[in-house]
């Protein structure tokens, strides 16, 4: 169980600083031109952090105890194919979706 | 189109953003239920989604609490994961800059990926469109998305701890974070940020307190900018 305090913490912190973000440029800079490294390196920012996450969770799962596990991992495989092919997002969850059920139900 | 009324720009954007409650929908939906499951009570949950708006640094936030990380890498990874949001703000600034202080500060606190995805495109094809239309483009597309991102949120956090177990639900954040990012891997630099952040993210998965997220975010964020300025220089010579 997370701690209350740490909770609220969290929900603060990421409640300014988000702010912070989408306010920063539109509020305080206006409309004056950026470096175009700095908006080069704030492009990639999502997608470089949320597949370092996502990873660990694929291979090690917390719910099998950190063992790889196939149906997690093979409905993992399955979502990166059908998002790269449709490129859907709806779709490709229901895929993913889809695969860790069946999987999971043929393991047993 | 000189005659457009902001009204009518205003609905406009309504219709145009209506298909993501798809997304929304779903995604409101399983934070709801997932925070629930960590713990945190209908308060906690609704007032991280509405003050947060950002279902993905939420879910980040969440999972690292989940795995005890120090409060302070729960937030530096959320932001991160949030760091976008500047990139948006910068994007739009020419377009609404001059628009009134208080309209820009809301506009800011409404700032989502899909408010942001469909006026970025509106602007460039609307060259003509006033201060005035822009930002009523900008609140309409914010119409349907918003209050179906709160109410999906109650409704997971309502159902929350009823959701049975045979339903996996610990595999639904990863699923949804790999639809996410996979379509969004366009170019090559963006598939190449993905690639080191997943191999840094493994290999270093033995650090303590989720340090090696942070090293993997890092150095993901820099591949992609260096292989997106290696490009554009080889396409200029």
């Amino acid at each position: 169980m997370i701690d209350t305090t740490t909770i609220w913490i969290v929900i603060a912190a990421l409640g300014v600083g988000s702010y912070f973000f989408r306010f920063v440029f539109i509020g305080l800079i206006g409309d004056r031109a950026l470096p175009s490294w700095i908006l080069r390196h704030l492009r990639y920012t999502a997608v470089a952090v949320l597949p370092g996450l996502v990873a660990p969770l694929v291979v090690w799962p917390p719910a099998t105890e950190g063992q790889t596990d196939g149906p997690r991992l093979i409905a993992a495989l399955v979502t990166i194919a059908v998002g790269l092919w449709t490129r859907n997002v709806l779709l490709t969850i229901a895929a993913g979706a889809v695969a860790l059920y069946l999987g999971l139900y043929i393991a047993g | 189109m000189p005659t457009e009324t902001t009204k009518s720009i205003f609905l406009t954007g309504a219709r145009e953003a209506s298909p993501f409650i798809l997304v929304v929908g779903p995604f409101g939906l399983l934070f709801g239920v997932v925070a629930t499951e960590a713990g945190l009570n209908v308060l906690e949950t609704m007032t991280f989604s509405i003050l947060v708006i950002a279902g993905a640094a939420q879910l980040t936030a969440l999972q690292l609490m989940t795995e005890n990380a120090p409060t302070i890498i729960v937030i530096i990874s959320a932001l991160a994961v949030n760091l976008r949001m500047a990139m948006y703000s910068a994007s739009l600034a020419p377009y609404i800059g001059p628009a009134p202080l208080w309209q820009r500060a809301l506009a800011a606190y409404f700032l989502v990926d899909q408010s942001y995805g469909l006026a970025a495109v509106k602007y460039e094809s609307e060259p003509a469109w006033t201060v005035r239309q822009r930002m009523a483009y900008f609140f309409g597309t914010i119409a349907p998305v918003c209050p179906f991102w709160y109410l999906s949120t109650l409704a997971g956090a309502l159902i929350g701890s009823s959701v049975p177990e045979w339903l996996a639900l610990d595999f639904a954040m990863p699923i949804t974070f790999i639809a996410l990012i996979a379509p969004a891997l366009r170019t090559r630099a963006h598939v190449a940020a993905a690639l080191v952040s997943i191999t840094v993210a493994l290999g270093l998965a033995f650090l303590p307190y989720n340090l090696g997220l942070l090293v993997a975010g890092i150095a993901g964020m820099v591949t992609g900018a260096e292989v997106e300025r290696q490009t554009m220089k080889r396409a200029a010579s």
